[in-house]
């Protein structure tokens, strides 16, 4: 049954571990969280690829065991839109 | 990768401005992060394509590695994928979608600025 907020946590963080990681257990059902992931290795990335490092990090577990991650990522300062 | 699954994304991404692969169809999408994507480009009038990967599970699977993205649903505007229903959102929220299509040269309604 689904996934920790702690566990989220630890495989983003093994991945980018500069980040600033927010997430928020939507319906306190352990299957349905919002994420904010702020990291330096996002600078230069586009969503795209800044969503597929925090995909990458939780090693397919996302659209699987863990059925929706509302997604926000940046890069700190905020101005790096791509 | 299951083959004909790609070769398939990749004749309707091309054949087709704005493909969006979701669960259900634009009209009864069946669930609602499809639902929520149907809405951003029915508000913008942007004409696209809604391919139902629940019809076709190798197409389920298949667009997952074909744009190495985990979930569904997936824009794909002008052969380019444009992101998930969060990107979606966000790049609606921001503007950055408005911009994209005209960049790529699709037709679509601005919004009203309204107060």
């Amino acid at each position: 049954m689904a996934m920790e907020i702690n566990e989220i946590e630890r495989l983003i963080r093994e991945a980018l571990p500069d980040a600033k990681i927010e997430i928020k257990d939507l319906r306190g059902d352990g299957d349905h969280y919002a994420a904010h992931v702020e990291s330096g290795a996002f600078i230069g990335k586009t969503l795209v690829q800044q969503h597929q490092m925090v995909y990458a990090a939780l090693q397919g577990r996302v659209g699987g065991v863990l059925h929706a991650l509302a997604l926000k990522t940046s890069a700190p300062m905020a101005q790096q839109q791509a | 990768m299951d083959n004909m699954a790609a070769e398939r994304i990749r004749a309707d991404i091309i054949a087709t401005d704005v493909v969006l692969y979701m669960k259900g169809t634009p009209v009864f999408p069946q669930c609602g992060f499809s639902a929520q994507a149907v809405q951003i480009l029915n508000f913008l009038k942007v004409q696209f394509k809604g391919v139902d990967v629940l019809t076709d599970p190798s197409l389920r699977q298949g667009i997952k590695d074909f744009s190495n993205w985990p979930t569904i649903p997936q824009l794909y505007i002008k052969g380019e994928f444009v992101g998930g229903c969060d990107i979606m959102r966000e790049m609606f929220q921001n503007g950055e979608l408005e911009k994209v299509l005209q960049a790529k040269g699709v037709s679509y309604a601005p919004p009203q600025k309204t107060a």
